[in-house]
């Protein structure tokens, strides 16, 4: 086969468009927004915090989320869960393929965003490569996983049963406050592979990736509703994550054992199922498993009866 | 137009049926000691709380037999036995032997059958017919079923290596005490697990008499305690510091407050939960089947079921012939002696039960909805009540939103799957539901969308230990029976 090379194009104007070359172009900002229901709004509250760097560096100015936005990702969430739990589970492989896809494409965007949040270049490659590599790993799985753990069950009775996961619901989860990429995405595949939808908040102290993985997400037909990212401090969310009504699980990832009690506790209003990841280390092979999907299933049952009336058998 | 609507059944004598000869079991086969104690490692041991409280015949109101109350000190007394008997013999045991001993108790169960079954119709009030063709069958064939997973747990968990998690607490309701005991017991043994059980206050004879075949059965001692006692008695269980799972079988309100409790600890929890469940007749379904299925769906164990088929939606259709061959169905069954092997519905399980019952029949004649009951006779002595059908009742109301536990049916009408859909839906519960209709591809719409753990198709209330039980929602989280059972008990490494 042969080796596409790309052929390095010199501009014949200067970078700004216009001739004067003396004149240094201003770079363009980018405006750090949420990502909810497929759409990029601020947060209603009109709130920011900023972005900093460990030596204190200007990053950009943060949404900082309240609970309404909060309420209003559930909303979304819910009315995309039921489409996107009835899609063909190997159509919700083909788009977490794309958003692989699309994350490759964009490699470079997030190389940068994660130095400017005190990566190394080879740490920020790396992390990326492991998300994108991540992402693959799901989208092979949401066909596979539902055969692995289901089971056709040999009653006594003259019945056909079987079980069968299906998705838990709305998942509330906080994203690993360490990384700004690989946590996050490590905890939304499994979500969305399984056929749930999500409110997840980004790494307070890291966020630029998460909300331009948004951009990610919505370029990859993933539709709009099935993930929604929200920025913002753990502490003032982290209540409302666990004591939601239309919520079915929450997701949390820190060691603060506080943190931890306060959300099981809330949590016991409506039954949710709590899945705490205090453990695992996100870059390594431990971050990615089929049980990681089934944090978030619910086992079906179904029954039917045989008829069993003739005395014929399947003797050939 | 004709304003009758054509029935084509034929109307049976129900005179004639009614009065059926009595057909008692008899007492003699069981024996119930006049007092039972605590059984923990190994032995019968008197509570240190010194107390004891009845447990009572609900169909006669007799005192049977009085038991221990555990206080607080005896379940640490318990649990201590259980964490032993973990450590330094359970967790050694190899796994083939731990399977031999789950058998032994499954052979055991199935020889005391005749005993167990009278002892829990006696204790608990449902009819023998329930306990002797099912409560104590399936019970024994958990404890077969879960025998042979003990030494092939490599297989149940792919890629990964299932560990015990070491002491379960375990809480079991009264509504099938015998069959709650084998589906907490039997998974947690063969996974390597001790035990502390508590059965429920009402009905703690025929756990008690199963402690008696596991003494019998030389199970190391420890390894299985049941305590008897009230909500006190489960509190200390759920509070306990060294215990390390949770399972509780019971009522939803229950269940919140044990996950709550639960909340600072690493104990692990399944909870099975209440239900309101869907059972749904769409006007293709074969109706007469459909008619014996929503009967079997509510009114089995007096409808003392958290999967009960409660809520029956009726494709509008049909649902003027649907109720009038309930109503009839409901005419024809027999409701007394539990002990009675013709009784279709026994006793009320307690009188607290039975207020609760009657309150909600209360509401829902004053939310404006029709009640109807059969016209069977009660007894005077004991708590019955009859099988009761509500019509016009709304989605908001009371009745239908709130779980009763009691022989009584909502009915709701619609036009399409749509439609049912959305209102089976809508409830915080997801324990079961049920679909009559002879159209498979409708069956599959049905059960893939109705947001429950067990889906009855052209059926309703089967178990099988083979089979996973369990809730969506409110209805609790992790499962009971089947290989998804196991993971309750383990951990995977």
């Amino acid at each position: 086969m042969q080796k596409v090379t790309a052929k390095k194009i010199t501009p014949k104007f200067s970078e700004n468009g216009s001739h004067n070359a003396s004149e240094k172009r201003l770079e363009v900002l980018k405006t750090y927004k949420i990502y909810v229901g497929g759409q990029f709004p601020r947060t209603e509250s009109g709130r920011y915090y900023i972005a900093t760097n460990s030596k204190a560096d200007k990053l950009a100015n943060m949404c900082l989320c309240s609970r309404k936005d909060f309420r209003d990702a559930v909303v979304s969430a819910r009315g995309a869960f039921g489409g996107w739990s009835a899609r063909a589970a190997f159509n919700r492989g083909q788009i977490l393929y794309r958003i692989a896809e699309m994350l490759e494409g964009r490699k470079a965007q997030f190389i940068e965003e994660l130095i400017k949040q005190d990566a190394t270049p080879a740490q920020a490659e790396a992390e990326v490569n492991v998300a994108i590599d991540r992402l693959i790993y799901y989208s092979g799985w949401c066909d596979k996983f539902q055969q692995v753990f289901s089971s056709v069950n040999p009653v006594a009775s003259s019945h056909f049963n079987f079980s069968t996961p299906e998705p838990t619901g709305v998942v509330a989860a906080i994203a690993p406050q360490n990384s700004s990429l690989i946590g996050l995405v490590s905890i939304v595949a499994p979500i969305i592979a399984g056929g749930n939808s999500c409110i997840v908040l980004a790494s307070s102290g890291k966020p630029l990736c998460a909300v331009t993985f948004g951009e990610v997400l919505n370029s990859s037909d993933l539709p709009g509703g099935v993930v929604n990212i929200l920025t913002g401090k753990v502490s003032e969310l982290l209540p409302y994550f666990a004591d939601h009504m239309d919520v079915n699980a929450t997701v949390y990832c820190e060691k603060d054992e506080a943190s931890q009690k306060l959300i099981k506790e809330k949590s016991a209003l409506n039954v949710k199922r709590i899945v705490t990841y205090d453990k695992t280390d996100w870059l390594s092979d431990q971050g990615q498993s089929p049980y990681f999907i089934m944090d978030f299933q619910e086992i079906k049952t179904t029954w039917h009866p045989i008829e069993n009336i003739g005395g014929a058998k399947a003797g050939y | 137009m004709a304003k009758a609507i054509k029935n084509n059944t034929i109307k049976l004598k129900f005179d004639s049926a009614r009065n059926l000869a009595p057909a008692p079991e008899s007492k003699s086969a069981a024996t119930i000691k006049d007092r039972y104690e605590l059984f923990i490692n190994g032995e019968f041991q008197k509570p240190l709380s010194k107390k004891y409280f009845a447990s009572i015949n609900p169909a006669t109101e007799e005192k049977l037999s009085e038991v221990a109350e555990a206080n607080t000190a005896d379940v640490n007394k318990a649990v201590e036995a259980a964490r032993t008997a973990y450590e330094k013999v359970w967790k050694k045991t190899s796994p083939k032997e731990r399977a031999k001993y789950i058998y032994r108790i499954a052979r055991m169960v199935q020889e005391r059958a005749r005993e167990l079954a009278i002892i829990e119709t006696l204790d608990g009030g449902k009819p023998i017919r329930e306990s002797r063709d099912f409560d104590v069958p399936t019970a024994a064939n958990h404890f077969f079923y879960y025998a042979g997973w003990a030494d092939k747990l490599e297989y149940a968990f792919p890629n990964r290596n299932a560990q015990p998690l070491g002491v379960a607490g375990q809480i079991i309701p009264w509504n099938f005490p015998l069959l709650m005991a084998a589906w907490k017991i039997a998974p947690a043994l063969a996974t390597g697990n001790t035990v502390v059980l508590k059965p429920a206050e009402g009905t703690p004879l025929t756990a008690l008499k199963l402690a008696e075949i596991i003494q019998e059965a030389d199970l190391p001692p420890g390894v299985v305690n049941i305590i008897t006692g009230a909500g006190e008695t489960g509190a200390a269980i759920v509070n306990h510091p060294d215990i390390n799972k949770i399972a509780f079988t019971g009522s939803t309100n229950v269940g919140k407050i044990i996950q709550k409790a639960i909340a600072g600890t690493n104990k692990k929890a399944t909870l099975e939960l209440g239900g309101k469940a869907a059972n749904i007749i769409f006007e293709d379904a074969p109706i007469d089947q459909a008619v014996e299925g929503v009967i079997n769906g509510i009114f089995f164990n007096q409808g003392h079921v958290c999967c009960a088929g409660s809520r029956l939606f009726v494709q509008e259709s049909v649902a003027k012939v649907v109720i009038q061959k309930l109503k009839d169905r409901m005419e024809s069954l027999i409701v007394g002696d539990p002990m009675d092997k013709n009784t279709d519905i026994g006793a009320i399980n307690s009188k607290e039960q039975l207020g609760i019952i009657n309150n909600y029949l209360a509401i829902g004649q004053k939310e404006g909805a029709e009640m109807y009951q059969s016209s069977c006779a009660i007894p005077k002595k004991g708590y019955f009540c009859r099988p009761t059908i509500f019509t016009g009742v709304a989605q908001s109301s009371r009745i239908a939103q709130e779980e009763i536990f009691g022989p009584v049916l909502t009915i709701q009408t619609f036009r399409t799957e749509d439609e049912v859909i959305e209102k089976a839906n809508n409830t915080p519960f997801g324990l079961s539901a049920g679909v009559w209709t002879d159209k498979g591809s409708k069956i599959f719409n049905m059960t893939t969308k109705l947001r429950a753990g067990v889906v009855w198709a052209n059926t309703y209330n089967k178990f099988d230990p083979t089979s996973p039980f369990g809730g969506y929602k409110e209805s609790g989280y992790g499962r009971e029976g089947g290989l998804h059972g196991l993971s309750a008990y383990v951990d995977i490494v």
